[in-house]
């Protein structure tokens, strides 16, 4: 155990920022995604409801490792072989930042959905009557509420985001499972390669609850 | 009559949910610096009816100006025609996310009303009417009913609007705070604004209104004086609501 992490923690170190970084970005765009979807599940207006409704059956339809299969394989053969693109190849960080985002975007926007329609529909009337715009009204007056009730599901969706960087080693991105996969093969110690990526994924998780509680409980405050 | 002087014309208003029509036709006219006073068994259409004047119900048929423009129009400006008509709600619906001051000022600084300075000027003016400047910097949680409705009446004058809706205005206070909003509306109305209110509070009715609508069944059964409709009601269903209530 002492051995492998002195010759091999540096690289496990490096794998889990790999893995930091890959679910940083895939956040990111998860919110951007979430955001968009989430609004137009509220807004009146079929179309909008219902492509938004479609995205998140789609993805929530579909095991991630599928999704990370078509991504990173299936999509550049259709555009390259199958229609003759001369398409660049997306990198296993690229597609694996997309996976995340679709992912954890559909999961989102069901919680910011669900998170806007908690605020009281009076809040929306009340600042509609004095001629505020919709758009002025949400963002001013009903998102500041519905993020108070969301904070802590996004959380939650956040963690769930950080371990599913783990499925993401199928397309070959070194984060901390596909190198650890590396060591156990160079070193054939299973048992002691993966209870230290287990306590690594541990200790990284268990901060990330502790100062999400600590958020949770600031805002909570002003209440 | 001149034209001018009517603030609100409804024509033949109509407004369905599904396929219940709540409202079936109504038609009136209020005039500038008039108190009109709805009343009528729940159920009976006249928060729809208050609702639809700044379309927050869109109407299903019939024409509704206000100072003279036809809010039923798909492209009037309807956040404009709101800027002048402020509303007060049965929940109050004060931003729970915003102090009393800012959620007297979100409005009038969002639509470049009032400078920044002269927004909290107007706030804390309108504050003092309702006898609530000490209140300022409290958030909405921390206030009573009845100061929550006076800092609701307070916000929507802050836009300076020449009509006021009031949906219920006491219907979600306690008795003993009931009072000190009806008095908020009675000093406004002394003040000579425009204001509609749908109400249960049959001797507000009496004191304040210039004029009383009983409504029924989605139609305006009678209407005229306090002294016609509450003291001297002609129609049967008038007579039997008032029975009731009083």
């Amino acid at each position: 155990m002492i051995k492998i992490i002195t010759v091999y923690g540096d690289m496990l170190l490096g794998a889990m920022g790999k893995t930091l970084l890959l679910a940083l970005c895939g956040l990111f765009f998860a919110c951007i995604l979430g955001l968009i979807f989430g609004l137009m599940s509220v807004v009146k207006s079929r179309i909008c409801n219902i492509i938004a409704q479609i995205f998140v059956d789609v993805i929530r339809g579909v095991p991630m490792i599928v999704l990370a299969f078509f991504v990173y394989f299936g999509i550049p053969y259709l555009l390259n072989n199958m229609l003759g693109l001369n398409t660049p190849v997306l990198t296993a960080l690229q597609a694996g930042t997309i996976c995340l985002a679709l992912n954890c975007g559909a999961y989102m926007s069901e919680i910011i959905r669900a998170g806007i329609e908690s605020v009281d529909k009076g809040q929306m009337e009340a600042a509609r009557s004095l001629g505020l715009s919709y758009f002025v009204s949400m963002k001013r007056v009903v998102l500041p509420q519905a993020i108070r009730t969301m904070i802590p599901s996004i959380i939650n969706q956040f963690i769930i985001t950080l371990k599913d960087t783990s499925i993401l080693s199928v397309i070959g991105f070194p984060e901390l499972v596909n190198t650890a996969k590396n060591v156990q093969a160079a070193t054939f110690k299973s048992f002691q390669t993966w209870f230290i990526v287990g306590i690594m994924y541990l200790i990284v998780i268990t901060i990330l609850s502790r100062c999400a509680k600590m958020v949770e409980r600031r805002l909570n405050r002003g209440r | 009559m001149a034209a001018e002087e009517i603030k609100i014309h409804v024509d033949h208003l109509k407004k369905n949910f599904g396929k219940i029509e709540v409202l079936k036709d109504i038609s009136i006219d209020v005039k500038q610096g008039e108190v009109v006073v709805v009343i009528g068994p729940s159920g009976s259409g006249k928060s729809t009816f208050l609702r639809c004047l700044n379309r927050l119900e869109e109407p299903t048929g019939g024409t509704i100006l206000v100072d003279g423009v036809d809010i039923t129009q798909k492209k009037v400006n309807i956040n404009k025609v709101r800027e002048n008509v402020g509303m007060v709600f049965q929940h109050f619906n004060l931003f729970n996310n915003l102090n009393v001051l800012n959620n007297m000022t979100l409005a009038p600084l969002e639509l470049k009303k009032a400078t920044p300075e002269k927004a909290k000027e107007k706030a804390m003016e309108m504050l003092a009417r309702v006898g609530l400047e000490e209140k300022a910097e409290a958030y909405p949680s921390q206030l009573s009913g009845g100061q929550k409705q006076r800092v609701a009446i307070a916000r929507a004058l802050c836009m300076n609007p020449d009509i006021m809706l009031f949906d219920e205005p006491t219907s979600a206070l306690d008795p003993e705070m009931v009072g000190e909003v009806l008095q908020v509306m009675k000093d406004l109305a002394a003040s000579g604004m425009t204001m509609v209110i749908v109400t249960h509070e049959m001797g507000f009715a009496r004191e304040v209104a210039d004029r009383v609508i009983f409504m029924d069944g989605g139609y305006i059964v009678e209407e005229g004086t306090p002294q016609e409709v509450l003291l001297n009601p002609k129609e049967s269903r008038t007579i039997d609501f008032l029975n009731k209530v009083l």
